[in-house]
C-alpha cells in the first residue's frame, strides 16, 4: 500500500477558501478575493491530478480514515452501528473527482470575469468554494452518511447561490423552491438509508455492498432491495431534477450563469447519477427498481426536450436540456449500463458547462438580455463565443467526432441491447436526440445568425435584462475578456476530444473494477451483433443531422414557419410553452392546500388558540386570583384580627390533634 | 380546694372575651381595652400554674407582663392620639389607608 | 363547699360580668369602668392563689395607672358613643367562629386533663421579699431590659403624642454655641 494520499486535502482546500473569503472578503480588494477564490480550488484540482498520477489500479479502492464520528453499541453485537468520517477512492470517484475539480476550477476562473462588477463579489466566491467542499465530500465519501452531508450541503450551496441576488423576489423564491423540492427527494433518500441501516447494520459502502452481493436478484416481485432502490431514486429525482421533482431547475436559472454552469449542469445535478451508480449493487439485484429508474429517465428526457423546443429564454432552453440529458444518464443506469451513464456525465459536464458559460458570455455581450428573440447575428460581434458555443452544440447533438456522440451513442446502444433494456427506450432516446439537436441548433441560429434584433444599448450600458452583471457602458455587443474566454476554449477542447476515451470501450473497462459484477450489461452488449451497433450508430447520427437541418429550415431559411406551426397547433403549443402547466398543477395540489392548512390549522388553531391562549389565560387567571386575594388587604384592622383568630384556632386544633395522637 | 381547671376556664373565658371585643368593637380605644383584658386573662393563667407547680417564676412573669402592658398602653394610646389628630375619628373602620 | 370555692366563684362572677359588660357597652367610658372592675376582681383571685405582691401590683399599676391613662385619653379625645359603620364581614364570619372553636378546644383539653388537681388557697406564698430576690438574682437581665423598654416607651409616647411643628419654616435652625 502506498503512503497516504492525503485525500482530505481535496475537500478541505476549498473549504479554507470559503472561510477566508467569507470572513475576510468584505474588506478585501477584488484582487485579493480573486486570488484566494482561485487558489484553493486550483490547489484542490492540482492535488486531485497528483492523486490520479500517483495512484495505480492496484491501489484502488483506497480508504482514508479521517476521524471518528458515530459509534453506537458494541462492535459485533447486533444493533451496533458505526459511521466515521472516511474517504474512499476508486475509479468511479476518481473520475468524478477530476470532473468536479477540473470543471469547477475552470468555472471559477470564468467567474472572475463574469462577476467582476458585482458588489457582493467576495460572497460569490465564498459560496462557490463552499459548494466545491460539499460536492467533493459527496464524491469522496465512503459511507452513505458522509455522502448525505455532501448531499445536503450542495443543496444548501445551491440555495445560497440561486438566491445570490436575494433582493430580487424571483431569485429568493427560486432558491427556496430548489431547496424545498430537494428536501422532498431527501426524504426518500433518508428512508432508504434507514432501511439500509435496519437490514444491513451499516452505511459503509464496502460493508453494505458485501452483504448485498450474495442476495439473489428479486425477480419474483418487489422486496427490500426494490424498496431501497426506488427510495434512493426518489432522492436522486430531487437532486438531479427528474420527473416529478424537476420543477426547481428551470427556476434556478435566476442565479448567476456560472452557478448554472457549475451546479446545475456539471456537478450537483449529477450527484443523483453518481449515487445511483455507486449503489449499483443494490439496483442490479432489484430489476423493478432498475425499470423504474429507466422509465423515469426516459420519460424525463423526452418530456424536457419537448418543452425545450418552445422556450425563448436562452438559459431556460439550456435548463430543460440539462434535465433531458440527465434523463439520458438515468436511462443508462436503468438498463444496467452504469459506466455509460458516467461517461455521459463526464462529457455532459464538458459541453453543458461550456454551453452555459458561453451563454453567459452572450448575455454579457448584449448587456443582460436573455431573450433569444432579441438576439441574432451575434457571430460577427462575438466570434470566439460563437465558435465555442458551436462546438458545444455539435457535441450535445451527438455529431461525431465530438464528445457527446460517443457517450450518447453508447447509452442508446445499451438501451437497445442490454438485458434490462428494450427497443422502446432506444426509440424514445432517438426521438429525444432528434429534439435535442433541433432545439440546440435553434438556439444557435436564433442567437448567432440572422440580424441583430437587440435593443440598442444606451450610453449607460443597460440592456433590457434585469441582471446585475455586465453593466459597463457599451454601444453594441462586444466580446468577453480573456479571463472568460480561456475557460470556454479549454472546455471546447475537452468537448471535442473528451469522447475519444470511449473508443474501444476503454472508458468502460477503466470502470470495470467498480461495476465489475454488473458487467453483465457490457458483456452482453459486446457479444451482440457488431453490425447492429454500427447500424444504430448511423441512425442516431442521421437523426442528429435531421434535427439540425429542420432547425435551419425553420429559423433561417423560412423564419415565418415557426409562427404558422405554432398557430396551427394552438392549444398544444400553448401547453408546451407553459411547461405543461406542471408548476400550476403542483401549486394547486400541494402548495395551496399546505399554505391554507397551515394558516387555518397551525396558525389560527394551534398557535393562536392553544399556545397564545394558554399563556394569555394563565396571565388572566393569575390576575383574577390575585384580584380575589388582594381583597384580604383591606386595611381594616378588624378583618386582620378575624383572620388571626381563625388562624390561631386552626393552629391550636392542630397542636391538640398532634398531642392527642 | 378549687380545681386548677376552674382557674384555667376562667382565664380562657376572659381571653375569649378579649378577642371577641377586638373583633366586634369599632372604637379603637375599646379595642385596646380588649387587648388589656386578654393580657389579664393570661396573667391569671400564669398565677394559677405558678401555684400548681409551686414555682414563683410564674408570678415573676406576671410582673413582666404587666410592665410590658404598661409600656404598650402608653405607646398605643400615644399613637391613637396621633391618629386622631389627622383622621379626626376613633372609628377603626375609617383608618384604612393601608388598603391595597 | 369550702370558703375558697365560694370566694373564687364570687370573684369569678365579677370578672365574667365585667368582661361581658365591656363587650355590651357602647360608650368607651363604660367599658373602661367595667374593665377596672374586672381587674379588681382579678386582684382578689390572685390573693386567693397566694400571690400577694402580684395582686398589689395589679391594683396599683394596672387598675391604678394604666386604666387611669385610658380614662384620661377617652376624656381627652372626647370619645363618644360608637357609631355603626359597616364592619368587616370577615371578622364576624371567621373570627367569631374561630374564637369559639379555639376556646372550646382549650376548654375541652383543660377539663379532660386536669380534672382532679386542685389548688389550695394561698398555696404558694408570693411575698415581696421572695419575688424581689427572684427578680434581682434569677431574672435580673429581663428586669433590666424591661426598664429600658419602659424608657423607650416613655420617649416614644412623648414624641408620638406631642403636637407636630406648625410649619417647617418656623422651626429654628440649631446654632452651635
Amino acid at each position: 500500500m502506498t503512503s497516504s494520499l492525503n485525500l482530505w486535502l481535496i475537500p478541505i482546500l476549498p473549504l479554507a477558501g470559503a472561510a477566508i473569503n467569507g470572513l475576510l472578503g468584505k474588506k478585501s480588494s477584488r484582487t485579493a478575493v480573486s486570488v484566494i477564490g482561485l487558489f484553493f480550488p486550483g490547489a484542490a484540482f492540482a492535488w486531485a491530478l497528483s492523486v490520479a498520477w500517483r495512484v495505480s489500479s492496484a491501489d484502488l479502492p483506497y480508504t482514508e480514515y479521517i476521524a471518528h464520528w458515530l459509534r453506537y453499541g458494541k462492535l459485533g453485537v447486533p444493533g451496533a452501528f458505526t459511521a466515521d468520517f472516511t474517504l474512499y477512492l476508486d475509479q468511479l470517484s476518481l473520475i468524478m473527482l477530476l470532473v468536479v475539480t477540473g470543471v469547477g476550477f475552470l468555472i471559477h476562473i470564468y467567474s472572475v470575469g463574469y462577476m467582476w462588477d458585482d458588489p457582493s463579489y467576495y460572497r460569490f466566491f465564498a459560496y462557490l468554494n463552499l459548494f466545491m467542499f460539499f460536492m467533493l465530500t459527496l464524491v469522496l465519501a465512503s459511507n452513505y452518511l458522509v455522502m448525505f452531508i455532501g448531499w445536503e450541503g450542495v443543496g444548501l450551496a445551491s440555495y445560497l447561490l440561486i438566491g445570490f441576488w436575494f433582493t430580487k423576489d424571483s431569485a429568493a423564491s427560486a432558491g427556496k423552491k430548489a431547496f424545498i423540492v430537494n428536501r422532498i427527494g431527501d426524504f426518500g433518500f433518508l428512508i432508504a438509508l434507514f432501511l439500509i441501516i435496519q437490514h444491513f447494520g451499516s452505511l459503509d459502502f464496502t460493508k453494505v455492498f458485501a452483504q448485498v452481493q450474495p442476495i439473489a436478484p428479486e425477480t419474483a416481485g418487489a422486496g427490500l432491495l426494490t424498496a431501497i432502490g426506488i427510495l434512493l431514486m426518489v432522492g436522486a429525482c430531487g437532486k438531479s431534477a427528474q420527473i416529478p421533482l424537476y420543477v426547481w431547475l428551470p427556476d434556478a436559472m435566476e442565479g448567476p450563469t456560472p452557478v448554472s454552469a457549475l451546479i446545475h449542469a456539471a456537478t450537483m445535478v449529477t450527484a443523483g447519477v453518481y449515487m445511483v451508480s455507486r449503489s449499483h449493487t443494490i439496483f442490479e439485484r432489484a430489476p423493478m427498481a432498475l425499470t423504474v429508474v429507466a422509465v423515469i429517465g426516459t420519460l424525463t428526457a423526452l418530456f424536457a426536450a419537448t418543452i425545450g423546443i418552445t422556450q425563448t429564454d436562452i438559459k431556460k432552453v439550456l435548463a430543460y436540456s440539462t434535465i433531458s440529458q440527465l434523463g439520458y444518464m438515468f436511462m443508462a443506469c436503468g438498463v444496467g449500463a452504469f459506466s455509460a451513464g458516467i461517461f455521459h456525465l463526464m462529457t455532459h459536464a464538458f459541453f453543458k458547462g461550456l454551453l452555459f458559460l458561453a451563454a453567459g458570455s452572450v448575455i454579457h455581450a448584449v448587456g443582460g438580455e436573455q431573450d433569444m428573440r432579441k438576439m441574432g447575428g451575434l457571430r460577427s460581434y462575438i466570434p470566439w463565443t460563437f465558435l465555442t458555443m458551436g462546438i458545444a452544440t455539435l457535441a450535445i447533438s451527438g455529431i461525431p467526432p465530438f464528445a457527446g456522440f460517443w457517450s450518447k451513442d453508447e447509452i442508446l446502444w445499451q438501451a437497445y441491447s442490454s438485458p434490462h433494456g428494450s427497443w422502446v427506450f432506444w426509440l424514445i432516446g432517438v426521438i429525444t436526440a432528434f429534439l435535442t439537436s433541433f432545439y440546440m441548433f435553434r438556439l444557435l441560429f436564433l442567437t448567432f445568425f440572422g440580424d441583430y434584433h437587440g435593443a440598442q444599448v444606451d450610453e449607460h450600458g443597460h440592456g433590457h435584462g434585469t441582471h446585475a452583471d455586465s453593466d459597463h457602458g457599451h454601444g453594441e455587443p462586444h466580446e468577453s475578456p480573456m479571463v472568460m474566454l480561456v475557460p470556454l476554449m479549454i472546455l471546447a477542447l475537452l468537448s471535442t476530444i473528451g469522447g475519444l476515451v470511449g473508443i474501444g470501450n476503454r472508458f468502460q473497462h477503466f470502470l470495470d473494477p467498480v461495476f465489475g459484477a454488473g458487467a453483465v450489461a457490457e458483456t452482453a452488449a459486446e457479444t451482440a451483433s457488431h453490425t447492429t451497433e454500427l447500424l444504430l450508430m448511423g441512425i442516431s447520427v442521421v437523426i442528429a443531422f435531421l434535427g439540425a437541418w429542420l432547425a435551419y429550415v425553420l429559423y433561417l431559411s423560412k423564419p415565418y414557419l415557426p409562427q404558422k406551426i405554432a398557430d396551427g397547433l394552438n392549444g398544444f403549443y400553448t401547453a408546451v410553452l407553459n411547461k405543461y402547466y406542471v408548476d400550476e398543477l403542483y401549486s394547486k395540489l400541494f402548495v395551496k392546500p399546505l399554505i391554507d392548512g397551515s394558516t387555518s390549522i397551525l396558525w389560527q388553531g394551534v398557535d393562536r388558540k392553544v399556545i397564545d391562549d394558554t399563556v394569555n389565560n394563565a396571565a388572566d387567571g393569575a390576575r383574577e386570583i390575585s384580584n380575589e386575594a388582594r381583597q384580604m388587604q383591606s386595611g381594616n384592622l378588624r378583618s386582620y384580627a378575624g383572620w388571626i383568630a381563625a388562624g390561631s384556632a386552626v393552629v391550636i386544633a392542630y397542636m391538640i390533634w398532634m398531642g392527642v395522637r | 380546694m378549687v380545681p386548677l381547671s376552674y382557674y384555667l376556664v376562667l382565664s380562657g373565658f376572659l381571653f375569649a372575651c378579649g378577642v371577641t371585643g377586638f373583633l366586634i368593637k369599632r372604637n379603637i380605644i375599646t379595642i385596646f381595652m380588649s387587648i388589656e383584658l386578654m393580657l389579664n386573662g393570661v396573667n391569671l393563667s400564669f398565677v394559677a400554674f405558678a401555684a400548681h407547680w409551686h414555682s414563683l417564676a410564674g408570678q415573676v412573669f406576671v410582673f413582666f407582663v404587666m410592665v410590658v402592658a404598661a409600656a404598650e398602653a402608653a405607646v398605643g394610646l400615644a399613637i391613637i392620639i396621633a391618629v386622631y389628630r389627622t383622621r379626626e375619628t376613633l372609628n377603626v373602620d375609617q383608618v384604612n389607608l393601608l388598603k391595597l | 363547699m369550702s370558703v375558697h370555692l365560694v370566694l373564687f366563684l364570687a370573684f369569678g362572677a365579677v370578672c365574667v360580668a365585667g368582661a361581658v359588660n365591656l363587650l355590651a357597652q357602647t360608650h368607651p367610658i363604660n367599658s373602661a369602668l367595667s374593665l377596672i372592675a374586672v381587674m379588681a376582681a382579678l386582684a382578689g383571685e390572685y390573693l386567693l392563689l397566694g400571690a400577694e405582691f402580684v395582686a398589689a401590683v395589679q391594683v396599683i399599676v394596672y387598675a391604678g395607672a394604666i386604666m387611669v391613662l385610658f380614662v384620661f385619653v377617652i376624656m381627652l379625645l372626647n370619645a363618644g358613643v360608637e357609631e355603626h359603620t359597616q364592619g368587616s364581614r370577615v371578622a364576624i364570619l371567621f373570627g367569631i367562629p374561630g374564637v369559639l372553636l379555639g376556646s372550646i378546644l382549650v376548654a375541652w383539653v383543660v377539663l379532660q386533663h386536669s380534672g382532679t388537681e386542685s389548688v389550695a388557697a394561698g398555696a404558694l406564698k408570693g411575698d415581696p421579699v421572695t419575688i424581689g430576690q427572684l427578680l434581682f438574682h434569677q431574672f435580673l437581665l429581663p428586669f433590666e431590659i424591661t426598664s429600658v423598654l419602659i424608657l423607650i416607651a416613655i420617649m416614644g409616647a412623648v414624641v408620638l403624642a406631642s403636637k407636630p411643628p406648625t410649619s417647617p419654616a418656623t422651626a429654628p435652625a440649631r446654632k452651635v454655641d
